[in-house]
């Protein structure tokens, strides 16, 4: 009882085994069952993901949120989807439909394949492969494919235009995002996931506090929400790369972002919160499935406060931020961890942990004092009475020729 | 035959129709997205040669990179996006005797190469490819000089780039 997963797949390998099937035919049908499985029970939790979004972001801005239809409006994605299903189905003319319709597959199918390499528990892990790390930024690029095609394929200005600021974000932003999660992968020596989760006896945060700082900026950038929403400000392009999406299509672009933030929230988690370790987890693997997922949840929390609390920016500052800013930060942070990882090698466990957090410290408290430095800089040009700007100077002599 | 070979077989359909659509479709955008799942079949045969991190690595290099930079050349070019002109010069039944010939020159080198018959086996427990790969690119008798090479080149052209954005004022 302690790890029906394995139970069931080992049952399930017997039985196959039985009917006398070659092991090759077995491992596929298991894997492809696997995918099923998953698959479907992570568009389960997504629809449950409309319930939560919805209902937090109206306790951040003070309502209630849905509360008509059953248990705290615990019934109303079910609505929220039969109404999306219902709705007319419109494509726009000179759309290039074959790629209009696959663009929000793609969005969402981009997002479930990111589950496959995320230990759900020490034992329910849908793929081992070594490279897990790369895979994820590797996912993340052919999430980037299904937007411009969004934007291409709906023979929109405004699609177009929000199409191109989302990769803009999405390809300057994966550069911090991809170092920092350099650095758990420093400090586990694996690019497995499960590897890197196993080897977190201190949770990683403690290691590498400014990574996870990076990785949630990074993530939330990647996901397109505030305060970096720019590929659908409505006030400047509409609604951005799915402009001309009505129904079910914009559906699966809006499943796709609820879910892209539960895993965001998961791959933190993973990376730098422990996955699912816990108390009695490695004894019951079922525990860890929770664990992970009440922390997968609390990190998806942290994304709708930070979504839900600041403005959106602009988009000359977002780029700069992100070049001038995250990535020098983190490259500086990366080569003091690997340089420290060497130098410890052979020391005692908490004295490593204590060096790289007193090191992490001490880059945050530089960064800190340049930051506001640069700050009371930009307040102070700002500060400053302007001069008067006239577009046409023009001189005492005629300046009565207005009165003729 | 095993589900390893029924799936390389399709993979095998898949890339080479898309290449070929690559070349026979006449709009520019389309082109560009099936070279990208050309590519992607291509990165499935390295999982299937059990070499993930060259699938991982080809995805995010030709599609995430390579790719997108050529969808976004495109796309902001609308006008090319549309080649009315024809597809093929004088030259198209030449180019098809060199291609049709160095195929059948590949074809008959690996049948008479005795280690094309040769069954792939697992890995040794404990044997981390990706680890040999890293130790190789930093070892001095292997391939340090190639590496550094490389990596000065990319550097030159990162400074390049800069240098060419550069606002001089």
């Amino acid at each position: 009882m302690a790890d029906p997963v394995t139970f069931i797949a080992k049952w399930l390998e017997g039985y196959l085994a039985g009917l006398g099937l070659s092991s090759g035919w077995i491992s596929v049908i298991q894997a492809a069952l696997g995918v099923v499985v998953l698959g479907s029970a992570v568009l389960l939790v997504d629809i449950f993901l409309v319930w939560v979004e919805r209902k937090v972001v109206a306790r951040f801005q003070d309502r209630l949120g849905p509360n008509r239809l059953g248990p705290f409006g615990l019934f109303q994605p079910i609505a929220d989807v039969i109404k999306l299903l219902l709705k007319e189905d419109i494509t726009p003319q000179g759309a290039d439909k074959f790629v209009y319709n696959l663009a929000p597959i793609l969005a969402l199918a981009t997002v479930i394949i990111l589950w496959a390499v995320i230990p759900l528990s020490v034992t329910v892990v849908g793929s081992t492969i070594n490279v897990g790390a790369l895979y994820i930024v590797a996912v993340g690029a052919i999430g980037t494919l299904g937007i411009i095609m969004a934007g291409w394929a709906s023979n929109n200005k405004f699609a177009l235009l929000g199409a191109f600021r989302m990769v803009a974000q999405m390809i300057s932003y994966e550069v911090p995002m991809v170092i920092a999660i350099l650095i758990p992968v420093i400090l586990a020596k694996s690019m497995s996931l499960a590897d890197i989760v196993q080897s977190q006896t201190v949770w990683y945060i403690v290691l590498a506090p400014i990574a996870a700082i990076v990785f949630l900026i990074g993530a939330q950038a990647e996901l397109g929400r505030a305060p970096f929403d720019l590929s659908e400000a409505e006030s400047e392009i509409v609604a951005g790369f799915h402009i001309e999406y009505t129904g079910m299509k914009f559906g699966l672009f809006y499943a796709g972002e609820l879910l892209h933030a539960l895993t965001f929230g998961g791959l933190f988690a993973t990376f730098f919160l422990g996955g699912w370790r816990g108390w009695g987890a490695e004894t019951y693997p079922i525990l860890g499935i929770g664990y992970f997922f009440i922390k997968a949840m609390v990190m998806y929390w942290v994304i709708m406060w930070i979504k839900y609390s600041f403005p959106r920016v602009r988009i000359d500052q977002m780029l700069s931020f992100c070049w001038k800013f995250l990535t020098p930060l983190i490259l500086t942070v990366l080569s003091i961890t690997a340089i420290l990882d060497k130098v410890m090698t052979g020391l005692p466990y908490w004295i490593y942990v204590l060096v790289m957090l007193l090191s992490n410290l001490v880059i945050l408290y530089f960064v800190i004092q340049a930051v506001g430095r640069y700050a009371r800089k930009e307040r102070q040009k700002v500060a400053e009475p302007e001069k008067i700007r006239v577009a046409f100077p023009v001189k005492s002599s005629t300046s009565t020729s207005q009165a003729s | 035959m095993s589900p390893i070979q029924i799936i390389f077989i399709l993979v095998s359909a898949i890339t080479l129709g898309s290449a070929l659509m690559v070349v026979t479709t006449r709009n520019m955008v389309r082109a560009a997205l099936w070279l990208v799942l050309s590519l992607f079949g291509i990165a499935i045969h390295f999982v299937l040669l059990e070499v993930g991190f060259f699938a991982v690595a080809q995805v995010i290099i030709y599609i995430g990179a390579i790719a997108i930079l050529m969808i976004f050349a495109i796309m902001l070019t609308r006008r090319i996006a549309q080649d009315p002109g024809p597809q093929t010069n004088s030259t198209w039944p030449i180019a098809a005797i060199l291609a049709l010939g160095i195929f059948g020159l590949i074809v008959f080198l690996v049948q008479g190469w005795e280690k094309a018959a040769i069954q792939p086996s697992p890995f040794p427990a404990g044997y981390d490819p990706l680890r040999e790969l890293g130790v190789a690119l930093v070892s001095a008798n292997q391939y340090l000089i190639p590496f550094e090479i490389a990596s000065i080149l990319l550097l030159a052209a990162l400074i390049g780039a800069i240098i060419i954005a550069w606002d001089k004022k």
